[in-house]
């Protein structure tokens, strides 16, 4: 039987030999083939005395087996060699950058609104929107700043041209979003005039304001957000949580203070100035004017038929184009308006 | 509000100091925006009192001088001041003195002789930029005194931002007030007393406009020095206001006016004819004002008036030729009450704001109007000299203090906060605020130096305000939950800001306000809205399209070296219109245009760079409108190419314009490229659609394809739109899906390659019923289009 195990070891050998599979069946040929060395040995089975050819046949069987499994063994390997080669072959350089469009973004103002939105929104505020070109009764009288108030002169006023030149009456860029709160009030009053207690006001108004006033921290456009919460027993404390979380929320940091102090808006009394300070970083322990608020002046309430003596609120005015700095680390509000798109790319 | 801390302090003195007294203001409301110390810390500087002088043996510029210092021993100063002089009192360092800036003093030679300290000017001290010589002392200066405490120089400035509605703290006085409420530290007013009357002139008063100016006090001072010096402490906290001092008189009613808080006149009383008047000035009558200003007044503006003509327009500043002057030997002093309604807003029409207008039109103390005189009387008499006439007064009705009522109720409500009675009460007492209670209400009669209690809400402030608004707790808000609307009709404004910028296109904020000529190019309009003041010339008319400020946008990135620009803006155009809006005349829509310069992708290896082009930017908008459809018609934008330009439509309705810059404005702009852009109304690019399913047919679709060929300039849209109509049942969708010119198309044709989707929703499609509507098709596109079949 030594014969055998040669044959097995020959074989296995040729298989070995080859990579090409063409050869390798050309081999098998040599083994298992009609005329192979295999085949021939059991086909000299039937010379062989009856009681060897048992013994013969399962050994001729096992190498037939053995060269068999060599030759599947091979076979297996070559595909994969194969396909190894093939996948070698198709190798990409997967650093290559992708194709195709890129994205662009929104501005780091409009980030921030967004956001301010979200918050107030999480908590019941609708947003509100009013006019640019808007009535002096809206952006002063009707907030308890009649004509010649001192308080006017807080706020350098865009007018605009008649058509024959002179300056238009009753009208301005507005100085505020302030004006919103009138109009929303207004007319929501009127939706629900039908009812003994009318439903919380909760609103915030973001947009566009204009003062006569450009220099390194001053641009003649910026933005304002106005808020306004008005129900029957809305008070100052109430004013103070809503803010207080509001900064903590809008910075995702704990580590602020935030105070109030009094100040004067002739649309709010008590009114307040709203500062806050980190508690670390770079702008540690520096009080920041973030907000001007208050409660909402009776006279305002009355001029758009809210009864005073029933309901109460707050109302408040912040900068977001001063909170887009502090959040983001922006030194001159000028690149605001500048249309940069190497500023402007940083906030994609 | 500027002024000196010690002066301050010559009023109340409360214990609290420095940053911790500066807090306590601001936390009250008068926000202290800049505190300053009068001079850098320094030590041992005296008054030195120069002996002597001699030459420096081996220094031409250089003396050696003889002080005292009043320690009883002379000390040998080299100095090399030209104005040092026997005789002069001088500050100076001894040795040991550490000066600003770390400068230390010690013995030493100077050029062979010892000196035993230094002689010094205003700027080695650190209490002016520029000096020259040696800072003079008076001559009673106290030899050896510290400089110091001398000139009060651990002093520091404070300035107050006041808001309007706080004139009563527009005085040293006024703040003294604030100062003991918030403290507790009781204030020490100044103790007027009336002046003796020692002559007899008196010059009549005449109110003519009593509800403007219901009180006018004024007296003569005759036999004054003009040119008296102003003590060295009346200049000094002056100069420390920000008041450069004048000459005595002037000083004077300043320095009352700072004190007090109530603006006074000096009239010299040899320019005045007659009576004094308070009147409303009369049409076209003219005042030439103290600061050389002539202006024609107003008629509801107040004049002083002598018998013959204006002298002052009152409260705000005098006129020039009554005015005081070195020569003046008679005065008139005036103390008047003005009603603020008579003074706002005045100056600023003329534009200059005075001290006296600013107090005025704020709310002066209507009560103090002759303390304010006598006070000033006294320091005439004490400085100038002279002897004080009667005073004239005339009176008339002064502004009512009406009681406001308070209830503690609502003071707790209002501020979420209970307080008791007592504490409001305490509070109300520390404020000097008059009360009585009626039940469990407070009735308050503001003073006459508040302005600004008139309800309410305001004493709740009041309230609130010393009891700290950091004593205001601040809890989590309750409320009424209740949902918002959530409509699925119309989409938020930021998701068609995603949208953009999911297009690659990035956002851009500008001015609304423009250069009058982006208007006539962009808009065709030639009459915009103009600013009446605006900041500049290329900030003048308000816009009414965003296009200008993108194409700048793209001019001022190429030169940054961008050169592929995508922007979009959502803003408020604003247009005359005369329908009625929520504000009259005007119409502002809000709109939202986007524009793509330079190359369709970003640079890059796997795809040939090409330009951008109308289609691109045509598919980007109508990716920005899914799933509403809109359609497109040539049509002519003054902004754009007259080949290259559509209006957008949306179910019928003209919406905005899609196309390519027009080529003038490329050259104009100066842009290499030419930008394409679109420009649409936002409202309608915000309606969405609330979907509504539709069964989804079982039956299999056929799909066939047909080509044919045109004349060139056929428009697909009333192609596609005559197919629609003519078409068989069984065609469910015809997409273009090829456009060909160019070898094996004649000229002036173009090849159009259509997919034809066919579906019978209720059965299988035969092969015949295809054919025949592919037939169908063809014909119909020989006969109405000309069309020939491609093969």
């Amino acid at each position: 039987m030594h014969n055998l195990d040669q044959i097995v070891q020959a074989a296995s050998a040729a298989f070995a030999a080859t990579d090409d599979p063409d050869a390798l069946e050309q081999i098998k040929a040599i083994y298992l083939g009609k005329s192979g060395r295999i085949t021939e040995l059991l086909k000299g089975m039937a010379k062989l005395p009856p009681d060897e050819r048992r013994a013969a046949g399962t050994a001729i069987n096992r190498a037939k087996d053995a060269v068999e499994s060599a030759l599947n063994l091979r076979r297996e390997a070559i595909r994969e060699m194969a396909l190894a080669a093939r996948l070698a072959e198709e190798a990409l350089d997967v650093t290559l950058p992708g194709r195709g469009q890129s994205r662009g973004g929104l501005h780091p103002v409009t980030r921030t609104l967004e956001r301010i939105e979200a918050l107030f929104h999480s908590i019941g505020f609708e947003v509100a929107d009013g006019p640019e070109i808007e009535a002096d009764f809206q952006n002063f009288t009707a907030l308890n700043t009649p004509e010649d108030h001192p308080a006017r002169s807080m706020h350098d006023t865009f007018y605009l041209q008649n058509e024959s030149g002179g300056v238009a009456d009753g009208v301005l860029l507005r100085t505020h979003t302030s004006p919103i709160q009138v109009r929303y009030m207004q007319a929501h009053v009127a939706r629900h005039s039908d009812l003994a207690t009318m439903p919380e006001i909760r609103v915030i108004a973001p947009g566009r304001v204009y003062r006569v006033d450009s220099d390194a921290t001053h641009s003649p456009m910026f933005h304002q957000v106005e808020g306004l919460w008005i129900g029957e027993n809305v008070s100052f404390a109430d004013l103070k949580g809503v803010i207080g979380d509001f900064l903590r929320r809008f910075f995702e940091s704990d580590d602020l203070q935030v105070r109030f102090r009094p100040s004067f808006f002739p649309f709010t009394e008590p009114s307040a100035e709203i500062d806050m300070a980190f508690t670390s970083g770079a702008l540690k322990g520096r009080w920041l004017e973030i907000a001007g608020c208050g409660m909402v002046h009776p006279n305002v309430l009355r001029h758009v038929h809210i009864d005073p003596e029933k309901y109460s609120g707050f109302a408040f005015g912040m900068g977001p184009d001063r909170l887009t700095m502090l959040r983001y680390g922006v030194n001159d509000l000028r690149l605001f308006f500048d249309g940069d798109l190497r500023f402007l790319r940083q906030f994609a | 509000m500027k002024f000196s801390e010690s002066w301050l302090r010559s009023f109340v003195d409360p214990v609290c100091s420095g940053r911790d007294f500066s807090h306590l203001l601001t936390m009250a409301g008068l926000e202290v925006e800049e505190e300053q110390a009068v001079a850098p810390a320094f030590s041992k500087v005296v008054v030195g009192h120069v002996l002597a002088v001699d030459k420096h043996p081996d220094a031409d510029r250089l003396r050696v001088c003889r002080v005292d210092v009043g320690s009883g021993e002379t000390l040998m100063i080299v100095c090399g001041a030209p104005n040092a002089e026997a005789g002069i009192k001088v500050p100076c360092a001894l040795p040991g003195a550490e000066l600003p800036g770390g400068f230390k003093i010690k013995v030493s030679k100077v050029r062979g002789v010892e000196s035993f300290g230094m002689l010094c000017s205003a700027r080695e001290l650190g209490i002016a930029e520029d000096s020259d010589g040696l800072l003079l002392l008076t001559a009673d200066a106290p030899v050896g005194e510290d400089i110091r405490r001398h000139l009060d120089l651990d002093d520091r400035l404070l300035t107050l931002k006041l808001t309007p509605n706080r004139a009563d703290c527009l005085s040293l006085e006024g703040v003294a007030r604030e100062v003991a409420a918030l403290t507790g530290t009781p204030a020490r007013l100044l103790d007027v007393e009336d002046a003796a009357v020692t002559i007899s002139t008196q010059r009549a008063v005449v109110l003519d406009a009593p509800e403007a100016c219901p009180r006018y006090c004024g007296r003569v001072i005759a036999g004054v020095d003009a040119r008296a010096t102003t003590p060295a402490w009346m200049q000094r906290r002056l100069a420390r206001s920000g008041i450069r001092p004048i000459s005595a008189l002037v000083d004077i009613t300043n320095y009352v006016m700072l004190e007090v808080g109530q603006p006074l006149h000096a009239f010299d009383n040899s320019r005045l004819e007659g009576a004094v008047h308070a009147r409303m000035a009369r049409p076209a009558e003219k005042i030439t004002l103290l600061n050389e200003q002539t202006v024609e007044v107003q008629t509801d503006v107040l004049l002083i008036t002598d018998d013959q003509r204006p002298v002052a327009m009152a409260g705000i500043m005098g006129d020039e030729a009554s005015g005081i002057t070195l020569a003046t030997t008679e005065v008139f002093l005036e103390s008047a009450f003005f009603e603020p309604k008579a003074i706002a807003g005045r100056t600023r029409r003329y534009g200059f704001v005075s001290d006296a207008s600013h107090r005025f039109e704020r709310g002066v103390d209507f009560g103090g109007t002759r303390r304010a005189l006598e006070r000033a009387t006294r320091l005439v008499l004490d400085i100038c000299g002279g002897r004080a006439g009667p005073v004239s007064e005339a009176l008339a009705n002064l502004p009512e203090r009406r009681p406001v009522r308070v209830r503690p109720a609502r003071v707790s409500r209002i501020l979420g906060l209970p307080l008791t009675a007592e504490r409001i009460s305490e509070l109300f007492i520390r404020l000097g605020l008059p009360f009585f209670r009626e039940g469990e209400d407070f009735i308050v009669t503001p003073p006459s130096f508040r302005f600004d209690i008139e309800i309410e809400e305001d004493l709740i402030e009041e309230i609130v305000r010393l009891h700290g608004y950091e004593n205001v707790p601040s809890p989590a808000p309750q409320a009424v939950l209740s949902m918002l609307p959530q409509t699925e009709e119309t989409r938020p404004v930021s998701r068609i800001r995603h949208l953009l910028a999911e297009c690659d296109y990035q956002e851009v904020i500008n001015f609304a306000f423009v250069e009058e000529a982006w208007e006539a190019d962009f808009a065709g309009n030639e009459r915009p809205i103009r600013l009446a003041n605006p900041i500049a010339s290329q900030l003048s008319v308000m816009r009414s399209t965003l296009i200008g400020g993108l194409v700048a946008n793209v001019a001022s990135n190429l030169r940054r070296k961008q050169n592929r620009i995508r922007l979009f803006e959502t803003g408020r155009c604003f247009f005359r219109d005369a329908q009625s809006g929520p504000v009259a005349g005007f119409h502002q829509p809000w709109k939202v245009t986007a524009l793509a310069y330079g190359t369709a992708l970003p640079e890059q290896w796997g795809c040939s760079a090409r330009h951008v082009d109308f289609f691109d930017v045509k598919g980007d908008l109508e990716r920005l409108l899914l799933p509403l459809a809109a359609t497109f018609l040539k049509a002519v934008h003054p902004a754009l190419h007259p080949g290259r330009s559509a209006r957008v439509l949306v179910a019928g309705k003209a919406i905005g314009f899609v196309g390519e810059l027009h080529p003038q404005w490329q050259q104009k702009y100066e842009l290499p490229l030419a930008p394409v852009l679109f420009e649409l109304d936002l409202d309608p690019v915000t309606m969405a659609r609330l979907p509504h399913y539709t069964e989804v047919s079982r039956q299999p679709t056929v799909i066939r394809d047909l080509a044919i060929v045109v004349d060139h300039s056929l428009e697909l849209k009333p192609l596609l739109e005559a197919l629609a109509a003519h078409c068989p049942t069984i065609v469910r969708d015809i997409r273009l899906f090829d456009v060909y010119v160019g070898h094996g198309v004649e000229v002036g044709k173009k090849s159009l390659a259509f997919r034809i989707v066919m579906q019978d929703t209720q059965k299988t499609l035969l092969e015949a019923e295809v054919d025949a509507a592919m037939q169908q098709l063809v014909v119909y596109l020989q006969q109405a289009f000309a069309a020939k079949l491609r093969v």
